[in-house]
């Protein structure tokens, strides 16, 4: 091919104890679509932050164009041409897309936000954006956002892009949309990187693939003569069994019957609207939909987090005397003392989940530690059941009181769901329960799901992965606008008809 | 163009954990070097050789009995105000509010003093206890009320009702002023000495040692072993989860900040009638503030509030005596405590981060 | 009338002291840093001003106002900003906690300034009261001509040059952060930190600029302090403090908008002098009077959390350590 744009050799980076990339040497070529393919954690947003400025490797060494560089901070990086879209966002909602896209630039002559507009809607014109230069942030939606951070780095006339998971927030349909414009982007000659760890987008829009795994680098390919297959096994470092079970359960009972659900967020956006649904014992119920489309204020709703409005039912039905109890109003206290067994993994894991700064042990009793009349907390029932998930989950911590704020991502979970699941619920409702989480410890999440459902639980599993939602779940709700837009077999569904309700209010029936 | 420029000259990175005794050690070395720059600071004020500015301060702390017992009640005073504050910072709630608390606590204790003089000294006691406390813990609950309620900035909230408190003061101080035409109070009961705590052990702070000594023990079991300081754990890491845990997180909120607005209450009635047996707008003199930053710097330790309060107090006496001996005036100390508590302050950098300098692959700092 | 007239002026002169430390702890809230140093900084600024000025004209047989005038507001421009570096330095490159270590800058600045307030004569080896006439003579000049326009010239032309350099700087600091590209990176940063970084600006540069600046101006209000509103002497009486204390509520009372101040300095003004001109009061009740504008400052803080405007939130990043490589 072409000679190599950017090229690393023996790049190495640690935090704290942890290796996050081992002499990483690679080559990125001029115009091509480059796939950077791994799990979570195998390092590579942290090699391509190298490349944008925000971290500066511990040894190793840069060329661009066959120049050594030293790329100290996002302003070299942009001296170099390359920019990066990150995952996380890096906008000011307070501030308008022109505002945005020119801040940090040294403008000649007197600030003119008027010619940032005019810049603007020149690169929507060139590569197929939308975009309105005076429209503030926070009245964007996600995919309006995404595009402003791409606009942001081409105004600043990076020839080289780097995308970290583009796509995690999109509809299959704005995927495509993203890709033709990365192919628009090629064709103009520009070189991008995009970091994922979804295959079949990495085989639809690459012309080649790296792939690293715990930090290391393993090997690039052509992407025409790669498979799933043959990636996932570079990728894991063994051959992977890629198929999720879903075992059938007879005799399902109902748990769980939602009906008129609304609810509005602090904003005063209706988050909720008129959701109803069952959910059964024995089953898994998916539930799909586009980030921010209510998926997170219906599992609060149920847990009794969320204010509704008024009409709104939540019954559950006890597996003891199978007599249905309302949920709407109680606070989670409440919901505990009525002895509903509802066990909540929430999305974000140490921001409501867990707390961070305490340990194993005392994260075993955040639900639980004001049972009894003592005025003092009971040490030594956590303590035991802290060791029981540690063993049991193979929790990878130096010990039970370690915060657990300081475990990887996947450990967290484990210990999330291993609590959980301790408590032995009748509905469990997960939010995003493998995201960021390296494949083997998503199929051990996955075990766990079935085991609960095949014991009787029924289970309501958040995702975002419509491929892991239609093998795993037995039905499958989407969500659009707060609204439930169908609900289907898991077994039947298609991709393109969940994708198509995903972005369809209400099912259709009736327009926004 | 970026490849002519060189690697940065230093850069930080994260540290795992520091073992315990590296961290101590970090932070007396910069106490250490705290101290030698205020011996030199005085020095190039005075010219007094920075040895003897330090055996003057000990002199000045510790010289006499009477000294002694001056710098503890200073310590206790501080210590008990930071044991106040200590439940409300660590559930994240910024009172900046201690020294209108104080002023409240004192202004009842005062009060009692002067109105309820003929009561039975135990009765008169346990009315100036209770009513202190409940006077801090009702001025402390109305900004709790508020940020429970609708998240109002509790930081300037109470910061304000400092001085709403201050000027009450300055009220009271007008109303029962003593002599007549002095705008002070004067020595509230000098004759009878109604409401003044007794000498034991022949020193009359002896009580506020042992008051203070008992509510740091208590604090401590509170923060650490009871259900009510689980929740002020939870509260103050994540809202969300304390929610998430079913914890009332607006009555939390309000009951930590009665607790908290008792303590400091608490403080008052000791420095009016266990101290000054008076009471003015200084009768809190800036411990509020101070004892923010203990609490802050002792990550709100019983021991180790102690032991900050101890060392604030004896720079204090210290710096007394020096100003005095130099005929300088006594806001010297706070210029010291000040410098001192920069330096604890940034040492906490060092426990936190590994310097790399360029050229090095690593380098200890500290 | 002669009332309505004495309050406006009392009022003016008290607004442009918390006027100056209210846009200067603006710049500071609008780089992300909540500055609790304050009553500090300005003492800061008023001893340095002080010191220079008085070791200028003990020096001199005919000291020049231009002189002293410069030497006041440099001295306390420099002060400033040192107390403000020190915190920039504590808060930014250290990663101290802002509030704890404003607090401390605060306690620094008081000890400072009282200090060498009280002890100046002693250590100048000078044994009269501490004064610095032609200073403050200088900074409290007007125009005659115009001050002497009856009624106008009392209400607006009055006043030393200070009052009128306070509204000059609220103006030019409130075109300066909405206005220019320079103001729109300095409010990136105090946004989101982690967006001013990836699109190139020095977050530590401006964060460090924009806090010894705006320390400098909060040690204008001090030297005004000092020079005019106190004529050109020193009192150990905490007054600074309380004045710091309130720019610093002053700053959500405008809601992080520099043009608000102007007025918003004046009505904590008037609402500050109101007991001397409500008839009755004793000097009990004067007291309660003082509340006012805390009380006032509550209320308002009060409001501003019931309602949910985006526009008038402090700055996003306020009070957060920025570190990079933070994960």
């Amino acid at each position: 091919m072409s000679e190599a744009v950017i090229s690393l050799s023996n790049v190495t980076k640690s935090f704290g104890e942890v290796l996050a990339n081992d002499n990483v040497s690679m080559d990125i070529y001029k115009g091509e679509i480059l796939s950077l393919l791994g799990e979570n954690g195998s390092g590579k947003t942290t090699l391509m932050n190298m490349l944008s400025g925000i971290y500066y490797p511990d040894s190793g060494e840069i060329k661009v164009n066959g120049k050594t560089v030293n790329i100290r901070d996002p302003k070299d990086a942009f001296a170099c041409g390359i920019g990066m879209v990150h995952q996380h966002f890096k906008l000011v909602d307070v501030f308008t897309a022109a505002e945005n896209v020119v801040v940090g630039i040294k403008q000649k002559g007197h600030f003119d936000l008027r010619s940032v507009a005019a810049g603007i809607r020149e690169i929507c014109d060139k590569y197929g954006f939308v975009m309105d230069p005076d429209k503030k942030v926070y009245d964007m939606s996600v995919s309006e956002k995404q595009t402003l951070e791409i606009i942001k780095v081409i105004y600043r006339g990076a020839d080289i892009l780097i995308l970290d998971e583009p796509t995690a927030v999109l509809t299959p349909q704005e995927t495509e949309k993203l890709f033709s414009v990365i192919r628009n982007m090629k064709k103009d000659g520009k070189t991008v990187v995009i970091i994922t760890h979804k295959l079949h987008e990495v085989l639809s829009i690459s012309d080649r693939v790296a792939i690293l795994r715990k930090g290391a680098y393993i090997d690039a390919v052509a992407t025409k003569d790669a498979t799933e297959e043959s990636l996932t096994e570079m990728m894991v470092g063994e051959k992977v069994e890629l198929n999720i079970e879903r075992p059938e359960v007879k005799d399902k009972k109902l748990r769980l019957k939602v009906e008129h659900l609304s609810c509005y967020n602090a904003d005063g956006v209706k988050m909720l609207d008129d959701v109803n649904f069952e959910a059964f014992s024995g089953e898994i119920l998916g539930i799909a939909g586009v980030s921010g489309n209510g998926q997170k204020e219906l599992l609060e709703s149920v847990a009794g987090l969320q204010n509704t409005m008024p009409g709104a039912s939540i019954e559950y039905y006890s597996p003891e005397d199978e007599k249905s109890r309302e949920l709407i109003g109680l606070t989670p206290r409440k919901i505990r003392e009525l002895g509903v067994h509802l066990s909540f993994v929430p999305e974000d894991r140490l921001g409501m989940g867990l707390v961070g700064s305490m340990g194993m042990s005392e994260n075993m009793m955040l639900k639980d530690y004001s049972e009894g009349n003592s005025i003092f907390t009971d040490k030594q029932k956590p303590k035991e059941l802290a060791e029981q998930i540690l063993k049991e989950l193979k929790v990878v911590t130096p010990g039970i009181s370690t915060p657990v704020r300081r475990l990887s991502g996947g450990n967290v979970q484990k210990v999330l769901v291993g609590r959980e699941i301790a408590a032995s619920p009748a509905v469990l409702m997960t939010a995003y329960a493998v995201r960021g989480l390296d494949i083997n410890t998503s199929y051990t999440i996955y075990r766990l799901l079935n085991e609960q459902k095949t014991s009787g639980v029924a289970v309501i599993y958040v995702g975002e992965d419509l491929d892991v939602l239609m093998e795993l779940c037995d039905r499958i709700l989407v969500l659009c606008g707060g609204r439930v837009s169908g609900i289907l077999d898991g077994k039947s569904a298609k991709k393109e008809d969940i994708g198509r309700l995903m972005t369809t209010y209400g099912g259709g029936k009736e327009n926004k | 163009m970026a490849a002519a420029k060189k690697e940065p000259f230093i850069r930080l990175a994260k540290r795992d954990v520091m073992p315990v005794g590296k961290k101590i050690a970090v932070r007396l070395i910069s106490l250490a070097i705290a101290l030698i720059v205020c011996g030199l600071l005085i020095f190039s004020i005075t010219g007094i050789n920075p040895l003897e500015v330090y055996s003057t301060m000990i002199k000045g702390a510790f010289g006499t009995k009477t000294r002694v017992w001056a710098t503890v009640k200073e310590m206790m005073m501080l210590a008990c105000i930071a044991i106040g504050l200590a439940p409300a910072f660590k559930m994240r709630f910024w009172n900046i509010g201690a020294e209108g608390q104080v002023l409240i606590g004192g202004i009842v204790t005062a009060g009692c003093m002067i109105y309820l003089k003929p009561l039975p000294p135990v009765l008169l006691f346990a009315i100036m206890f209770v009513g202190s406390a409940i006077a801090g813990a009702l001025w402390g609950l109305l900004p709790a009320i508020f940020k429970a309620k609708y998240n109002t900035n509790e930081t300037l909230f109470t910061l304000m009702m400092n001085y709403v408190a201050i000027q009450l003061t300055s009220f009271f101080v007008a109303k029962w002023e003593n002599p007549f035409g002095s705008n002070t109070v004067g020595i509230i009961n000098q004759n009878g000495q109604e409401g003044w705590f007794p000498a034991v052990f022949g020193s009359r702070y002896f009580i506020s040692v042992v008051l203070v000594l008992l509510l740091a023990v208590l604090m401590f079991v509170y923060l650490k072993y009871t259900k009510h300081g689980y929740e002020i754990s939870v509260v103050g890491e994540s809202e969300n989860t304390a929610r998430y845990a079913g914890i009332s997180v607006g009555w939390v909120v309000i009951r930590t900040m009665l607790v908290s607005g008792a303590l400091c209450g608490l403080a008052g009635f000791m420095a009016v009638a266990g101290a000054s047996h008076t009471i003015s707008t200084s009768t809190a003199g800036g411990r509020g503030f101070t004892a923010i930053i203990v609490a802050w710097l002792a990550k709100f330790d019983s021991a180790t509030m102690l032991l900050i309060s101890l060392l604030l107090a004896f720079l204090q006496s210290g710096a007394g005596e020096i100003a005095s001996k130099c005929k300088l005036n006594s806001y010297a100390s706070e210029m010291i405590t000040g410098i001192i508590l920069f330096f604890i302050l940034g040492s906490e950098f060092f426990i936190n981060f590994r310097v790399i300098m360029r050229g090095k692959k690593e380098k200890e700092e500290n | 009338m002669e009332g309505f007239i004495s309050l406006f002026q009392a009022a003016v002169f008290f607004g442009t002291v918390i006027m100056f430390g209210c846009v200067g702890e603006i710049i500071t809230e609008k780089a992300g840093n909540l500055n609790l140093g304050v009553p500090g900084i300005m003492y800061l600024g008023g001893i340095s001003s002080l010191v220079a000025v008085f070791l200028y004209e003990g020096s001199t047989q005919n000291p020049s106002p231009v002189i002293c005038v410069i030497l006041a507001l440099a001295a306390s421009f420099i002060g400033a900003a040192l107390g403000g570096l020190i915190y920039a330095f504590l808060t930014i490159s250290l990663r101290a906690n802002q509030n704890v270590t404003g607090l401390a800058l605060s306690i620094f600045g008081s000890g400072v300034a009282n200090f060498f307030g009280g002890s100046l004569n002693t250590l100048a080896g000078r044994f009269e009261q501490i004064a610095v006439p032609v200073t403050s003579a200088a900074f409290r000049s007007n125009i005659s001509v115009l001050a002497d326009l009856g009624v106008v010239g009392k209400l607006f032309f009055s006043y030393g040059f200070m009052v009128y350099l306070a509204i000059i700087l609220a103006l030019v600091v409130n075109y300066f952060l909405h206005h220019t590209a320079a103001g729109l990176d300095l409010r990136t940063v105090g946004e989101n930190p982690q967006a001013a970084d990836a699109a190139g600006i020095n977050v530590t540069l401006n964060k460090y600029l924009a806090i010894c600046i705006g320390a400098g101006i909060c040690g204008f209000g001090g030297a005004y302090y000092v020079m005019d509103y106190i004529k050109g002497t020193w009192a150990n009486d905490g007054s600074i403090e309380k004045l710091g204390w309130l720019a610093v509520a002053l700053v959500i009372f405008a809601t992080w908008k520099a043009k608000n101040a102007i007025w918003g300095a004046y009505l904590f003004g008037v609402l500050y002098w109101m007991y001397l001109y409500i008839p009755g009061l004793t000097r009990a009740s004067q007291e309660i009077f003082k509340m006012l504008p805390y009380v006032v400052t509550i209320i308002v803080l009060v409001v501003t959390s019931l309602t949910n405007s985006r526009e008038k939130q402090p700055p996003a990043a306020l009070g957060q350590a920025y570190f990079r490589e933070d994960r």
